[in-house]
């Protein structure tokens, strides 16, 4: 293997840990917000990690502009919309977990 | 470029991962207690069809799967700002 294809592997391999720590976030966190927080970040940056992955793959091509253009995109847009969910949850009065009440 | 055969494996095993990360995240979609858990859920989907759409235009050489990513996440992030936008009375959430 030569040392792009190492580093293709590497990328799409963390990027992959990092989906399944959005996933794990999501399934096991206790409130709305926790969760939010997990899927906006984990995800973030798995998703630009395995699209630097694909970037690599295709070498010189037009279509390493698209994938540049769509992970660029995926950064922006994606803590943007949990931003604007949470946002409307708060407004909705839902109110965050905390550890009073228990015990 | 075309790739060659340990990496396409290494592509497509990703690939199926995140196909299967997507099928665990609609136990929040039955079971999320809220409707904002639920679309958070849809989001995460989106995303991860996203990826998987990308991985599959990599692996099997296709660049034409990326145009079809680029639209998918134009719309996964118009369906969460819609969402999130009407279900508030003022409606002011960005």
């Amino acid at each position: 293997m030569t040392i792009t294809e190492i580093l293709i592997v590497a990328l799409v391999a963390g990027g992959t840990f990092f989906g399944f720590v959005a996933v794990v976030g999501i399934i096991r966190l206790p409130d709305l917000y926790s969760r939010a927080h997990a899927t906006s970040k984990s995800d973030t940056l798995g998703i630009v990690l395995t699209l630097g992955g694909v970037t690599l793959v295709f070498g010189a091509d037009l279509a390493v502009a698209k994938t540049v253009l769509l992970a660029v995109f995926l950064f922006v847009t994606n803590p943007t919309a949990a931003h604007a969910i949470t946002r409307a949850a708060y407004d909705q009065d839902i109110t965050p977990w905390t550890t009073e009440g228990e015990e | 470029m075309a790739v060659s055969g340990v990496l396409q494996t290494v592509l497509l095993g990703a690939a199926a991962a995140f196909v299967l990360f997507a099928i665990v995240l609609m136990y929040r979609i039955v079971a999320g207690p809220t409707m904002q858990d639920r679309v958070i859920a849809v989001n995460g989907i989106g995303t991860n069809a996203v990826v998987v759409l990308a991985l599959l235009a990599a692996a099997l050489d296709q660049p034409g799967f990326l145009d079809v990513a680029i639209v998918y996440g134009l719309l996964n992030f118009l369906m969460s700002i819609a969402i999130s936008k009407f279900s508030v009375e003022r409606g002011g959430v960005i």
